[in-house]
């Protein structure tokens, strides 16, 4: 039989229901792995004692008719999770336990799922490369040195490696799909609402979702199901009728309109990714779309758009980070010295960068000029998206403008870093699902990925697209081991 | 190119600006990092001054993608008595209080 941890997580539950193996033989595969891949920095706190006596436990007990029977799977750390440690990637939140759960995880352990451990990621979740993490850089599996990308950078690395058979991300910016692109797997940001934000440190609170993160699409599709749910205490969450997105998982695609946006054809785009793009329409029409150009004018504005918005939405959601009731504190000789002196030792340079110009566009005077301009070109961003979905039903293009690249070459270049997230961003501003799929490789073998995005609330049509291209695509990782001790 | 409705303040951010908005966002800096600071928020704001390129008078800002009214609920205490699990997580507590700064004279 093939190694436990190489398993999908759909053959994995078949596997436990048919008793062929158990949650415990699951658990400790796992966990013997992720012992002998800490190179890769993908932890930042492990459960792994924890996860092997809940497996056991499950096995004493089995109920097999949950949707991840006793499955052990590790989180990104933006998630809370009850009395075990949530850090945000930040020295701020170094020390901080929870009181309560997420509703995202609540909804996994509800389903079985057994927490295996935290995942590295950028601090608050800002960045692309995982490089602004308090915690250190995680290694890419694909080739020592390289980003797994960001913010969910511990995610992808832990599931590139086959470390944990799926798990979850953010996505604010971008922040599942590129390091989904940048490790050859498959990352979906849901429809905004979709999944509760109740217990995920905030980032920018109109942008943030979080979503599965996997091995193929099929394994996203069973993870979205589980994750996926109203809930009260998310004051924007959506009451709308769920699929039940894995069983109705169909590669008939037969007819679906696919537009491809011309604007996404950018100055300096590298031509591997224009030949990644225009290999992915041949696969959607073998797969039998039809392919329509479509127009979205305003997709140039859209990151100059984010970058107002994010860092404006942080600086507000960030001031509650002030040494009192929980986190790291640092002496001062008043209360505002307090403050001041916590807040700068405790945020890294990123997030400290991000709260300024947020704290700017939002002060006295410039708010009309930064903060309302751009929530009025987020709304021409929205409308290009509504406009091009009265001619198609799912939009295709690539992930990112780049595959992955060195730790430490982009890091003193916030702009460059930031144009990472071109192709990813206006979906985050729009509010609609999105995945990244594993499509071919670069000149150096590095994996690169295709979007699908989709209508409002129609995950069910971006996982078929992306379920029919995957079969033709075929995409296979080449991973090596190499950080293997 | 359009004609911008709103002409952008863009005047570089320099050093005041920059000790003016760390003092509103209560992050103390030192003088060196002030500086780098400037520096990255001037290529920033350099790169959003392309929204000026765009006539927005008669766009209705966007604020929310969720396009329902916010729910209210009931306001009742529906977690169980967790305060100590709470004060736990602070840097330094008295009994059941927060402690601070001296704030008072």
């Amino acid at each position: 039989m093939t190694e436990i941890t190489s398993l999908s997580l759909f053959e994995l539950i078949e596997n436990i229901k048919e008793k062929k193996i158990s949650s415990n033989e699951v658990a400790k595969s796992f966990v013997d792995r992720s012992e002998k891949s800490k190179k890769l920095n993908a932890y930042v706190t492990e459960n792994f004692e924890n996860c092997l006596k809940l497996s056991k436990e499950f096995d004493n007990k089995p109920n097999f008719d949950l949707k991840l029977p006793g499955i052990p799977i590790a989180v990104k750390d933006l998630f809370c999770t009850n009395e075990v440690r949530t850090t945000a990637g930040s020295n701020i939140l170094n020390n901080f336990v929870p009181s309560y759960e997420s509703t995202v995880t609540q909804n996994i352990w509800n389903e079985g799922g057994i927490l295996l451990g935290k995942l590295n990621c950028d601090e608050f979740a800002m960045g692309s490369s995982n490089e602004t993490s308090f915690f250190g850089n995680v290694q890419n599996p694909i080739a020592k040195d390289l980003v797994p990308g960001g913010s969910s950078g511990g995610s992808s690395s832990a599931l590139a490696a086959n470390l944990t058979p799926v798990t979850i991300g953010t996505d604010t910016g971008g922040s599942i799909r590129q390091p989904a692109s940048f490790t050859g797997t498959v990352g979906l940001k849901p429809t905004y609402g979709s999944c509760s934000r109740y217990g995920i440190v905030a980032f920018a609170s109109s942008l943030d979702q979080a979503g599965p993160m996997s091995k193929d699409v099929k394994d996203s599709s069973i993870l979205l199901e589980v994750i996926s749910s109203f809930d009260k205490k998310d004051s924007t969450s959506i009451d709308f009728k769920r699929n039940n997105y894995s069983s109705e998982l169909t590669r008939n695609i037969k007819g679906i309109k696919i537009g491809i946006p011309k604007e996404y054809r950018v100055d300096g785009m590298p031509d591997e990714i224009e030949k990644l793009w225009k290999k992915g329409i041949e696969y959607a029409k073998d797969c039998g779309a039809e392919i329509i150009d479509i127009s979205l004018p305003h997709t140039s504005y859209a990151l100059p758009t984010y970058y107002i918005v994010a860092p404006a939405e942080a600086s507000s959601n960030l001031a509650r980070y002030d040494g009192v009731k929980y986190g790291l504190r640092s002496s001062g000789e008043s209360l505002i010295d307090m403050y001041e002196k916590t807040r700068s030792e405790g945020f890294g340079e990123e997030v400290k960068r991000r709260i300024m110009i947020g704290t700017y566009v939002l002060s006295s005077g410039y708010y009309d000029a930064y903060y309302l301009k751009a929530q009025k070109v987020r709304q021409l961003i929205k409308q290009d998206f509504d406009q091009a979905y009265n001619k198609v039903d799912a939009i295709l293009t690539p992930s990112t403008p780049s595959s992955a690249f060195k730790i430490g070459e982009k890091s003193n270049d916030p702009v460059s870093m930031y144009l990472n997230d071109i192709f990813t961003v206006p979906v985050n501003l729009a509010g609609l699902p999105g995945i990244s799929i594993p499509a071919g490789t670069d000149k150096n073998n590095y994996p690169l990925g295709l979007q699908i995005i989709g209508k409002p609330f129609d995950e069910q049509t971006v996982l078929n697209v992306a379920y029919s291209m995957e079969e033709k695509i075929n995409y296979k990782n080449n991973i090596t081991d190499w950080w293997m001790e | 190119m359009v004609l911008c409705d709103i002409i952008f303040y863009h005047m570089t951010i320099d050093l005041k600006t920059v000790k003016h908005i760390s003092k509103l966002a209560r992050i103390s800096l030192e003088e060196k990092k002030a500086e780098k600071l400037a520096n990255d928020m001037n290529s920033i704001f350099e790169f959003i001054e392309k929204l000026s390129e765009l006539k927005t008078e008669n766009v209705e800002p966007l604020t929310s993608i969720a396009e329902t009214t916010l729910r209210l609920r009931e306001d009742k205490i529906t977690s169980d008595n967790i305060r100590e699990k709470i004060l736990k997580n602070s840097p330094e507590k008295n009994d059941d209080f927060f402690v601070v700064p001296k704030v008072v004279e």
